[in-house]
């Protein structure tokens, strides 16, 4: 994708949309593409966080091994999500094997860089914090749905 | 399509027909899904989304939804789940026996209306059972309908229902190569399970639909269908294209008794497929 299409994918796409151009712009020089094939591992647990992605295409298991239990599935994200959103915090680790379960492209963002952008750019910073807060709302509340065990029987 | 009947002619709503079972179907550990034939008289003709009243003879009579294709009358297929007494009872019924049959009740899916548009399905457990008869409409009718899309939430990749048609539906409800119309997700999933693990409503946010032209229709527990509305909402959807099925107890079945009376409305005679402007003031509401 030429970087005046990465531009505007990314001001089409529901997590990014209302940036400023000149933020779309920014981050647009900042992504990565990458391609991933089935059983690779996107990182892994206790790995720093270094990147936060959009995924555009595939499917990703956040994974947690459990001595006996094997490969424990949390949770999979699909095309159009994005991953890592603890890249605001600097110093976090993962606390999750992120594993390749369909073939995937997605785009990497350097949270080094975006954390130093956001000091630099606190108009910048505010918009992705917005933007992250609410993936962390609409995490929570999926853990909270799934808590409540609706589908289970009644008792 | 079959005609709209709320009853059979000529047949008192409140007296149970005899129909024999001639399949029984064990879908998962709780589930069973019935095939039953009239031991005389007409066939059951029905739209997708009603209902009967099902009587075992000796233990009760509960609501269950009609699951077959309306286009095959002949024989009424309903998938019940044994949750008390009489579930329990119809679940262990095998070939030959026989069970009283009210009906057909209710309110149906809007299809005609929503034809020409999209249309976004969601079911959550047991709530795939009162949309399979509306699958199959739209499956006869492919043509008439833009893009059609079956988000379905169940508990573990071992409770989803009709797993086998499931796959031919990927196919065969698709409106282009690759549209990847049917959307599985499960809340839990170790080993084997190779498709998507999370709730239902996380599959809203991505869906490619025209939001003004799409009609959505919903069953499952009424807090799953609080968030899914919540989630069809913020894409756009008008309020008043959003339709779930309303599965609150009940006993008559036409309106007397009064035991499945929510806010304004009985479930079992204008719904129990409800338009959500109808009950957005009294789904969050507990004591109805
Ligand atoms: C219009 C309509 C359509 C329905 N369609 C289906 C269907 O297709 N398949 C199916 O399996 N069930 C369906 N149900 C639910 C079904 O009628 C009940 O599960 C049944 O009445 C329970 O009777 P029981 O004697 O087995 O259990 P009970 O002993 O009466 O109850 C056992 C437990 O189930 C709970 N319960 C009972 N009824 C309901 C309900 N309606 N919703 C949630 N929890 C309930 C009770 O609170 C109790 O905890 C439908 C209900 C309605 C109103």
């Amino acid at each position: 994708m030429s970087k005046a299409g990465l531009e505007h994918y990314l001001g089409e796409h529901p997590f990014f949309r209302g940036m400023r151009p000149k933020d779309l712009a920014w981050l647009a020089e900042l992504a990565e593409p990458l391609a991933l094939e089935v059983g690779d591992y996107l990182y892994r647990e206790g790995d720093e966080s270094k990147d936060f992605y959009l995924i555009q295409e595939g499917l990703v298991r956040l994974e947690i091994h459990t001595p006996g239990r094997g490969e424990l599935v949390i949770q999979t994200l699909g095309p159009g999500e994005v991953l890592g959103w603890s890249v605001m915090l600097p110093e976090t680790r993962k606390t999750f094997d992120a594993r390749i379960f369909q073939a995937t492209r997605l785009l990497a963002f350097d949270a080094a860089a975006v954390r130093k952008h956001s000091e630099e750019d606190h108009h910048f910073g505010y918009e992705l914090c917005k933007r992250f807060s609410r993936v962390i709302g609409e995490r929570l509340q999926a853990t909270r749905l799934r808590l409540l065990d609706l589908y289970g029987q009644p008792h | 399509m079959v005609n709209p009947i709320s009853y059979t002619p000529g047949q008192d709503p409140m007296q149970p027909r005899p129909f024999r079972v001639v399949r029984a179907i064990r879908e998962t550990a709780d589930v069973v899904t019935l095939e039953l034939e009239a031991q005389s008289g007409p066939p059951l003709a029905f739209q997708p989304g009603q209902f009967t009243m099902l009587y075992v003879f000796g233990v009760g009579e509960v609501p269950i939804s009609i699951s077959g294709d309306p286009h095959k009358p002949a024989r009424l297929v309903q998938t019940i789940r044994r949750v008390g007494l009489v579930t329990e009872a119809l679940c262990k019924l095998g070939r030959g026996d026989v069970v009283g049959v009210r009906g057909p009740f209710g309110s149906h899916w809007p299809l005609e209306q929503a034809r020409g548009g999209d249309v976004v399905i969601v079911a959550g457990g047991i709530g795939l059972p009162p949309l399979r008869p509306a699958i199959y409409h739209i499956l006869h009718q492919r043509q008439d309908y833009g893009r059609v899309y079956l988000l379905y939430g169940a508990r573990t990749p071992a409770d989803l229902l009709f797993p086998e048609e499931l796959k031919r539906w990927q196919h065969t409800l698709a409106h282009a190569p690759g549209a990847s119309p049917v959307r599985v997700t499960v809340d839990r999933a170790e080993g084997g399970w190779d498709g998507a693990v999370g709730v239902v409503t996380s599959l809203i946010p991505v869906l490619p639909i025209d939001p003004l032209r799409t009609t959505a229709l919903m069953v499952g527990p009424e807090v799953m269908m609080r968030f899914t509305i919540s989630e069809l909402r913020k894409r756009g959807i008008p309020e008043e294209n959003l339709y779930l099925s309303m599965e609150r107890n009940m006993k008559c079945a036409v309106g007397f008794c009064g035991h499945c009376q929510y806010g304004p409305h009985f479930i079992c005679k204008d719904g129990p497929v409800l338009a959500f402007p109808r009950v957005r003031d009294w789904i969050t509401r507990k004591e109805v």
